[in-house]
């Protein structure tokens, strides 16, 4: 039998080598700024911030998958509170958790109260249509394309712009079915 | 003990934000990305030492304000100090990490004939490809130094040297 996925990330978090959180808070946030600075329409750095989390996504899931230990996942909503739970933890050292389900198990919200990304930031009247940790975003949507799965992932509630909490909706789009470069009959 | 994130958030962030600035905004552009990847890490560095000093008092000299960078600052940074610092008393420092730890995973092709680079822009352009990516990412921690210092209030230009591998050394020049 394959062993029970970890219910949280804290032994795994435990155990990664970790760093001081204001140098990674701190080092996000002057590339926000600069990206402000280069690219000029915050609508083009709300993509490339998203972009870059992509790009660290697909890299991460190898990372994820080796130190987590977690099994297959039985459907889309174990995925997601594996996402919450111990991805969440294991990177940034928060919880996130996972509600808002439609009907179908296809689409729902993790929400996060703790979040090292926005420690010290507050967002001037010119940074309004800013998506600040769209790195967020990215890296999910990345990290969930290596596993088959395609994903649209958009901001909720975010506690840069006032709300109570920071949400993501993630929606499943379709499930990749795995290709294998053989049959089974061979 | 302060709040703590994974190594590889920063280690990810670091390598996608060279790649970013590199690869895609200023593709064709060395020169510009390098100065772009500086700036982002003399900001980071300004507002580190910021934080770090609030509750000390003045440094008394520059040295001490260098001794301050190689002790508290890259411990904080690094959970290590800088291992060798060398001055010839007119203003250039000299600090060595045995093995800087933002280079410790990345491979370094050896053949690469010099691994000097200065902030101001006269990097050699190098046919390497490693060698070149290499020097983009020693442009963040150059700049996380200069950014550092001038928040202590003296002006320096940041050098690195990677000709000793795995050892990476500081070169801080401070402006008259």
């Amino acid at each position: 039998m394959a062993p029970l996925a970890p219910r949280s990330g804290d032994a795994i978090f435990a155990s990664v080598e970790r760093v001081n959180a204001e140098l990674f808070t701190l080092t996000y946030g002057a590339i926000v700024r600069q990206l402000l600075t280069d690219l000029e329409e915050v609508e083009e750095v709300n993509k490339q911030l998203d972009q870059m989390g992509y790009n660290i996504g697909i890299r991460l899931v190898d990372e994820f998958l080796a130190k987590s230990n977690v099994s297959r996942c039985t459907d889309f909503k174990e995925t997601a509170e594996v996402i919450a739970k111990v991805g969440f933890k294991m990177f940034l050292g928060v919880t996130a958790s996972v509600s808002n389900w439609d009907a179908d198990g296809t689409c729902c919200s993790i929400i996060l109260e703790d979040n090292p990304l926005v420690d010290f930031v507050e967002l001037p009247d010119t940074c309004q249509g800013l998506y600040y940790c769209n790195v967020l975003s990215g890296v999910i949507r990345g990290a969930l394309e290596m596993v088959s799965m395609k994903t649209e992932v958009t901001w909720v509630r975010d506690m840069l712009r006032g709300d109570d909490a920071f949400e993501l909706q993630v929606k499943l789009l379709k499930q990749v079915p795995e290709e294998y470069p053989y049959k089974d009959d061979e | 003990m302060g709040r703590e994130v994974s190594e590889s958030c920063v280690d990810s962030l670091l390598t996608e934000m060279v790649s970013s600035y590199c690869d895609r905004f200023y593709a064709n552009k060395p020169e510009l990305a390098a100065r772009r990847i500086e700036a982002i890490g003399f900001q980071v560095g300004h507002q580190l030492s910021e934080r770090y000093t609030m509750e000390r008092p003045r440094f008394s000299d520059n040295l001490e304000a260098i001794k301050f960078i190689c002790k508290d600052f890259w411990s904080e940074l690094f959970k290590k100090q800088i291992d060798n610092l060398k001055t010839n008393h007119k203003g250039t420092f000299v600090l060595q990490d045995n093995r800087f730890r933002w280079l410790a995973r990345m491979s370094i092709d050896p053949s690469s004939e010099d691994g000097d680079l200065s902030q101001d822009n006269s990097a050699p352009v190098t046919e390497n490809k490693a060698a070149q990516a290499t020097s983009m990412h020693l442009y963040f921690p150059c700049g996380i130094i200069r950014g550092a210092l001038s928040n202590l209030g003296i002006p320096c230009a940041v050098s690195a040297d990677i000709s000793s591998l795995p050892a990476c050394s500081f070169v801080v020049r401070i402006k008259a």
